[in-house]
């Protein structure tokens, strides 16, 4: 039980830690890889809090496809970031302000509300031991069967967003020299040969 | 000390903090803005895992799943948005975005 207090306070001191470093570091890629971190740290909150295949699917989706998509948007686009801090400090106190009373009002919420009782009858599908059935063998149960239409909207908004992006980001570019294999192919030496008769000294 | 519900919605809700706090901090650069709006799904990823842990509840983790992939998409259709704004004017300023008026 101490190790799992210990464990909990670890990675949500880092989680916590990361995400303020993502924030406030000078340069994005730096900010790119705390965000890795803080997503590998509540990746492991998860499997504290028992919810194994999520975590994995955090560390696959998050640290595999998304960090690494911001990782290659801000290392390929030339930017001046340093130009892009001016105002940093102005922001700070109005920032820092809405940020402070936002956080009070959220911990006072955590802080004075309590479980009603009957609160754990309540659940749609409830989680059974560990022993019995694996999270991933719970989790799968219910999207392919109760959430199965719900599943299926994920999907068709994943391949919305890969469309919406291809189309955004594809050009056509002019002027690019490309090898066409049947333009090779059928060239006949007729077409591209000229014999001529040269004079001694002449020249063509 | 038995870690409890109120332990974990205190990480999430100082997580979202950082992550309205960050987009005040960095007005001007669209890629942290973005990065900040990460870390709010994040944290509210966080709060539904676990509520749906300690009510015994996979709904909670359900929702979390589909959570994710919206926060997929986004991120690739905001960082494509990014990229072609980027080719056609040259710089990322968000005070620079004002053509549309809207």
């Amino acid at each position: 039980m101490i190790i799992s207090t210990l464990a909990f306070y670890l990675f949500a001191a880092l989680t916590v830690a990361s995400a303020f470093m993502v924030i406030s570091s000078k340069n994005p890629v730096h900010s790119v890889l705390f965000l890795i971190l803080a997503f590998f740290n509540s990746a492991a909150l998860f499997v504290l809090l028992g919810a194994e295949f999520l975590a994995m699917i955090l560390i696959v989706v998050y640290v595999g496809a998304v960090a690494v998509l911001f990782l290659f948007v801000v290392m390929m686009l030339d930017i001046n970031f340093s130009e892009l801090r001016q105002g940093f400090l102005q922001y700070l106190p109005i920032g820092a302000l809405i940020g402070f009373i936002l956080m009070i009002e959220l911990l006072m919420v955590v802080g004075g509300w309590s479980l009603s009782p009957d609160a754990l009858q309540l659940s749609s599908a409830p989680t059974v031991a560990m022993t019995e059935m694996n999270n991933t063998e719970q989790l799968g149960n219910l999207i392919y069967t109760q959430y199965v239409y719900l599943f299926q909207i994920a999907g068709m908004i994943l391949l919305v967003a890969m469309i919406g992006a291809i189309v955004l980001t594809h050009r056509q570019r002019t002027g690019v020299k490309k090898q066409v294999i049947a333009e090779q192919v059928y060239r006949r030496p007729e077409d591209s040969m000229v014999v001529r008769k040269v004079e001694p000294g002449q020249g063509v | 000390m038995e870690i409890g519900l109120a332990h974990y919605l205190s990480v999430s809700a100082i997580l979202l903090t950082l992550g309205i706090f960050g987009i005040f901090l960095n007005r001007k650069n669209v890629i942290v803005i973005l990065m900040s709006v990460e870390l709010m799904l994040l944290a509210v990823n966080i709060n539904l895992v676990a509520f749906s842990s300690y009510l015994h509840d996979m709904v909670g983790q359900v929702f979390a799943l589909f959570i994710l992939t919206v926060a997929a998409g986004e991120a690739a259709i905001g960082l494509a948005i990014l990229v072609v704004y980027f080719r056609n004017r040259g710089t990322i300023a968000v005070e620079d975005i004002h053509h549309m008026k809207g």
